[in-house]
């Protein structure tokens, strides 16, 4: 009941405003915190028995590969929330969490192709993980594109929604794909069954960075819709004053015909 | 702290998620500037909401 009547009044455009406009600045403060204690950590972490220092890149590579997927969900939310409970704020923040999610999909490629290198003596593999993440991305791209491509934001948010939630088959693909195919990627070794296998040594550091970049995203995601708002308001302000000049043109050019005739 | 023969390979990565990082911070920095400007000199030109209040005041 109170999460429905914290959605209802977070459905006034202003009173999100002025929400964030309090937030923001608190969350920027947290992240950045985090962010540091997060590095600190991982800078002190020992070296892996097998890979060396390379596994200080999981403290990014993980984070930045749960975002990937994390993202889209919200995303996923969101497009529920424009096709099923019409949500006013729901197409801002998917179209908001885009570019974010592109952005940590890439980090999530690039960083774990620098880790594959020494690693797996590859930069790339065309296993089920890797292209199943890079189809993530282009997807990400896509629905970006989609946006620019529709003028209207209404109908541009219908189409981007139905394209989310398509696309939203490819999570559970991502997640399971190191159990359901041979992969060179490793298995899942926090989130599983039976407990995470990683020594504390270096799980108490890629939590921090976990929880360190989730609140980096939703301090970006708010200040982007923030952005998207804002961006509305111009739009409509710009046709009610198209619509001013077509109307004082006409006025002008009235009479005129009148007396012509 | 000795970060090994693969070296290149981490201060790579750590040094590409900060840039991008970065990069997102200044881009929507910079969008929100962007928007606030434009309202401020739409109004300016006399266009105003339907509730009087200043589009461009988020508070």
């Amino acid at each position: 009941m109170k999460l429905t009547e914290t959605l209802n009044d977070l459905a006034n455009p202003t009173r999100f405003l002025a929400l964030t406009a309090r937030t923001l600045p608190w969350l920027a403060g947290v992240t950045a915190i985090l962010l540091a204690i997060g590095l600190y950590q991982s800078a002190m972490a020992p070296d892996d028995y097998q890979q060396g220092a390379t596994v200080k890149i999981m403290f990014i590579h993980v984070p930045n590969a749960w975002l990937s997927m994390f993202v889209w969900g919200v995303m996923s939310v969101a497009a529920l929330g424009t096709l099923v409970w019409r949500h006013p704020l729901a197409d801002v923040a998917a179209k908001a969490a885009a570019p974010i999610g592109a952005a940590f999909t890439f980090l999530a490629l690039v960083t774990g192709s620098l880790w594959g290198r020494p690693m797996w003596g590859t930069y790339w593999e065309w296993d089920a993980r890797l292209t199943s993440v890079l189809i993530l991305f282009l997807m990400y791209l896509g629905l970006m594109a989609l946006w620019r491509a529709v003028e209207d934001p209404s109908r541009a948010a219908r189409a981007a929604a139905v394209l989310t939630l398509v696309g939203a088959i490819n999570i559970p693909i991502i997640k399971f794909s190191v159990d359901w195919w041979n992969t060179l990627h490793q298995p899942s070794s926090v989130l599983r069954m039976g407990g995470s296998t990683l020594d504390k040594a270096f799980l108490w550091p890629l939590l921090v960075m976990a929880i360190a970049f989730s609140l980096l995203f939703i301090t970006l995601h708010l200040a982007a819709m923030r952005n998207e708002i804002l961006r509305r308001r111009v739009r409509s302000l710009q046709m009610m004053q198209a619509s001013r000049v077509a109307f004082t043109s006409e006025a002008a050019a009235g009479p005129k015909e009148i007396g012509a005739a | 702290m000795s970060l090994g023969p693969y070296a290149s390979f981490i201060v790579t990565s750590y040094a590409l998620v900060a840039a991008v990082v970065l990069l997102l911070i200044v881009w929507i920095t910079a969008d929100y500037r962007r928007q606030q400007a434009r309202l401020k000199e739409i109004e300016a030109s006399g266009i105003t909401r339907r509730s009087g209040r200043s589009a461009a005041d988020i508070r």
